[in-house]
């Protein structure tokens, strides 16, 4: 068996027993990549498969882990799949990369995604759409898209990703892979390119469970140059594996059994359940009655933060520059603005802009954003007062398989609610992870989400594996 | 103004830099004069990923300066994005505190220039400095220098509670000489770590109304805002007596032409678009946390005023012009402590020693003065050893010299005769030489006495004492 289709885990006691070399890892990764990529399509840039001379002793020891194109590795491109940022080359690392080196790990290359993590198709990036190595005809989801294909096409060994109102799972569960959204301030934001600063976390993309602990508890942790990282210590999430489910009390929200939720995912997700209750585990509905309004509030809030942290590309310091001699009305410097913004965003980007400004405008703001922010409050007190019953919340990721290329490009509100059972744990700050629960009959993964209190992705972690090693969905591959 | 039909409402918008050893939301320093983009981090530069994180000894100046103030410092706070694109602002927006900030309420004691009274502070907050744009000469393209990128400004308005330019001039001088004293700030124009910004409007003489204001920009100096509002006041009380309509608008201070122009109107104002901070949580002052940093508030200028009258018996404008200077005024206690007479050292310091600061240029910590070689100068006077004359010459030559008054006074050979041994010879010899003069004296003429002691002041080349001269003279022409 070829090394790039085994887990870091089992990598890593191989390479510990000299049964397997980082060279002969390296290269069945570069075979996989030169054989499948093409169809797929995950990397932004190809990889160069080399590893750093230095590689420090610890538990990802010689494992290369692809990151998104919106995670800063100091002397590579990042251009977050958009040609405003063509050319910028980040001129430090990310507290996840630090980390990641720390624990012996290496940056194998960057991961395509939507522009600016715009999208939930991964169809929005500037370069090329990623394919979902299940279905090439369908989309990998998104935004981490590209992080979860390269993981799903053995073209890696474990990704990160980046998770604003799915971005993680959902790209998970389209691709059959393990995505988890961790905490908000669990990990790091430093060196993380922002889209919503008070929505996003960095998250983890592996092929099992065991391996999204293994690098959840690598890149965790309190960080001095992100004040809004917990100064809380990391748990060793690998130590909770393999403990029993008896008696962990299961909320399933009745709001999110909506109209539209495809009927496999359905049955997906009933028999999880009934597995897992055959196993001691209760199940009992509760009630979050604001979910109704979750989409409408991100894409306020999100939209809001997101035009302003857009605005530093403008071409004065790095990135695209475009001088726009034949503009005699404004002047040098605003058309120069207005050419390099007009022509370095896609229409995705501006369309979020356009959306974030005229929420934060004065006399907008009380009715759009004002309101957001106490919706914002009471999804965040549904789940409170959930938790104080039950030890964690189980939903589908998403209410449907993987769809076409093109399906939803043309619609965008139809392209919104492909989020609708993700948003709710990035407006509330909570850990949520897609563990794959199913295959429909045409051969799509289906993934099941698993929500936990602040701070308690062992809880999470605890369940998904359980299920996990009673069911084969994990190691199932695409054939490519 | 009492006949003017119109009188002028003034408020003032001050950012002051502190001091800081690191820039507010990273750890680049936080300093002056260096190279172009050599103090600058990811974070400073705005760069893509980066994020602020809160200097603790920026916010603890900032709220001191409010509890100096006499301001209500909140115990729960946040900051705020101010959105718009400038080049200089590498973010295109600015970390600033909108709705919550960090000291509101207070009032600052006004004296000086005839003026006496207290001016409201409206708030104070605490935000991020921007670069600063060059454009050089030869043209073409402007660069930016993002050394001054992420400095902490703090921002401090006052309410419309000002009357006329003279008022405002005071104000600043007041609000400058108070943050000098909270030690956060060198409050210095010319380099621009003290700005001013200026909103005036017109009213009718005796009303309580609020007229269309200007805001005035670009003084760079305190007389500069007086000049400026002074320029827009004439301006606008024309435009009104001419039954113009004034508009809401920002208007320039052109040094050179001493006049001011328009930049923007109301309807060109930029809508910042506040909102939350999502990178920095909100952050909490506890009633014990705003305790310590009272507690480590030194004297403030009003009750050091205060304590050097009572304590010292220094008239209220003797005590203000000490005070002026924190320098000074630290250096007279140190003074008054060394020597009784705590009058004559105040004089010294405002007489002689403020002479020479102004003749060299120099403020007194680079005088080269300490207060014990001031004192012990005083006490060669005090004591008669030299005149107050050759004191004053002893001071400069101890300032070119470094050496000590002592010292100087041997070298000069200026100790003064005081020996009635050897000054009586002399005076016998002047009531000798000026019969005549001795005569008018004994006829009752008192000035005659003045002359005779001036005499002897010749023949000793200036080294008698004049005391004793005069005691001796007196002595033998009335035996």
């Amino acid at each position: 068996m070829s090394l790039n289709t085994l887990t870091a885990s089992v990598l890593r006691e191989r390479l510990h027993a000299k049964k397997a070399t980082p060279e002969a890892l390296r290269a069945d990764l570069k075979k996989r990549f030169t054989a499948v990529e093409e169809k797929v399509r995950a990397f932004a840039r190809p990889p160069d498969f080399k590893a750093p001379a230095d590689r420090a002793e610890g538990p990802l020891r010689d494992i290369p882990v692809v990151i998104k194109d919106n995670i800063c590795s100091l002397g590579e491109a990042v251009e977050c799949c958009s040609k405003i940022l063509q050319g910028f080359v980040a001129p430090y690392d990310a507290t996840v990369v630090t980390k990641l080196k720390e624990a012996g790990a290496f940056v194998q290359g960057k991961a395509n995604m939507d522009e600016f993590a715009f999208g939930s198709s991964c169809e929005t990036s500037c370069l090329y759409p990623t394919r979902n190595p299940w279905d090439l005809q369908r989309v990998p989801g998104g935004s981490s898209g590209g992080s979860a294909a390269c993981v799903a096409a053995d073209e890696a060994v474990m990704a990160l990703g980046s998770d604003t109102g799915g971005s993680i799972r959902q790209p998970a569960s389209f691709c059959g892979v393990v995505g988890m959204k961790p905490t908000y301030g669990r990990v790091s934001r430093y060196g993380l390119i922002a889209f919503a600063s008070s929505l996003d976390q960095i998250g983890p993309l592996t092929k099992d469970v065991r391996d999204n602990a293994l690098l959840l508890s690598a890149i965790a942790g309190p960080d001095e140059r992100d004040a809004t990282s917990a100064d809380r210590t990391v748990p060793d999430y690998a130590k909770i594996l393999g403990r029993d489910v008896k008696g962990l009390r299961v909320g399933l929200p009745r709001e999110y059994l909506i109209k539209g939720m495809d009927m496999e995912v359905r049955a997906a997700l009933d028999e999880a359940i009934a597995l897992l209750k055959g196993h001691g585990v209760t199940f009992f509905d509760v009630s979050l009655p604001h979910t109704e309004y979750a989409v409408a509030t991100y894409y306020i809030v999100a939209t809001a933060e997101a035009s302003s942290n857009l605005a530093r590309f403008d071409g004065v310091q790095y990135g695209l520059r475009r001088p726009d001699p034949s503009n005699k009305e404004d002047g040098a410097l605003v058309a120069m603005y207005k050419k390099t913004r007009g022509e370095g965003f896609g229409a995705e980007a501006k369309r979020r802009i356009i959306l974030g400004t005229y929420v934060l405008s004065s006399g907008y703001y009380e009715a759009y954003y004002g309101r957001a922010l106490k919706v914002r409050t009471l999804i965040r007190r549904d789940f409170d007062k959930v938790f104080a019953g039950c030890d964690l919340i189980v939903t589908p990721t998403s209410p449907t398989p993987a769809f076409r290329l093109g399906e939803k490009m043309e619609d965008p509100l139809a392209m919104y609610l492909s989020d609708i059972y993700t948003i709710s744990a990035n407006l509330a700050g909570l850990p949520a992870l897609s563990v794959p629960c199913g295959m429909t009959k045409s051969g799509l993964p289906v993934g099941m989400q698993i929500l936990a209190r602040p701070f308690d992705e062992e809880g999470i972690y605890r369940l998904a594996h359980f299920y996990e090693q009673k069911t084969p969905w994990h190691t199932l591959k695409p054939k490519l | 103004m009492s006949t003017a039909r119109y009188e002028p409402v003034i408020g003032l918008e001050v950012h002051v830099q502190l001091k800081t050893q690191t820039k507010v939301f990273c750890g680049c320093a936080n300093d002056f004069g260096a190279p172009e983009n050599t103090q600058t981090c990811p974070v400073c530069l705005g760069l893509p990923g980066s994020l602020p994180v809160l200097n603790a000894e920026a916010l603890r100046s900032a709220a001191k300066v409010g509890l100096a103030l006499g301001c209500r410092v909140r115990s729960f706070t946040k900051f705020d994005r101010k959105n718009y694109f400038y080049p200089d602002l590498p973010k295109n927006f600015q970390i600033s505190q909108y709705d919550l900030p960090l000291a509101e309420h207070g009032r600052l004691a006004v004296e000086g220039g005839g003026v006496s009274r207290e001016v409201r502070i409206k708030r104070v907050h605490l935000e991020e400095d921007a670069g600063k744009l060059l454009h050089p000469e030869a043209g073409g393209s402007s660069l930016v220098d993002f050394n001054r990128s992420g400095s902490p400004l703090l921002e401090i308005v006052s309410e419309p509670d000002i009357f006329s330019p003279e008022e405002a001039y005071v104000y600043l001088t007041g609000l400058k000489l108070l943050l000098q004293y909270v030690g956060v700030s060198d409050c210095d124009m010319e380099k621009g770590t003290l700005r001013c910004d200026a909103n005036v409007s017109m009213r009718p003489a005796g009303t309580t109304g609020l007229g269309i204001k200007t805001e005035l920009k670009n003084m760079n100096s305190f007389k500069a805002v007086r000049a400026a509002l002074e320029f827009e006041i004439t301006r606008q009380t024309g435009a009104l007596e001419a039954g113009e309509r004034l508009v809401q608008e920002t208007r320039l201070w052109d040094e050179e032409k001493q006049a001011t122009r328009s930049m923007r109107s109301k309807e060109e104002a930029h809508d910042y678009r506040y909102f939350p901070e999502p990178d920095l949580p909100p952050f909490t002052f506890s009633d014990a946390d705003l305790e310590v940093l009272r507690r480590e508030l030194p004297e403030l200028p009003l009750a050091r005023v205060r304590r050097f009258c009572s304590t010292y018996g220094l008239a209220p404008k003797e005590a203000a012009v000490l005070i002026a200077s924190k320098d000074m005024a630290d250096f007279f206690e140190e003074g008054a402590h060394l020597f009784q007479e705590v009058k004559k050292v105040a004089h010294w310091l405002m007489g002689p020693v403020l002479a020479q600061m102004n003749a060299r240029g120099v403020s007194l910590d680079q005088l080269g003065l300490s207060p014990a070689s001031l004192v012990e100068l005083i006490r060669l006077v005090e004591d008669g050893v030299i005149s107050q004359l050759a004191g004053k010459d002893v001071l400069g030559a101890m300032l070119d010299s470094g050496k000590g008054p002592a010292q100087i006074v041997k070298e000069k050979d200026l100790a003064q005769m005081s020996a009635e041994g050897a000054l009586g010879a002399i005076v016998d010899e002047v009531l000798e030489k000026n019969e005549k003069t001795a005569a008018d004296y004994r006829q009752g003429k008192e000035s005659a006495l003045m002359f005779l002691v001036g005499q002897v002041m010749r023949s000793t080349q200036g080294k008698a004492n004049p005391k004793v001269a005069q005691e001796l003279l007196r002595k033998r022409l009335t035996s």
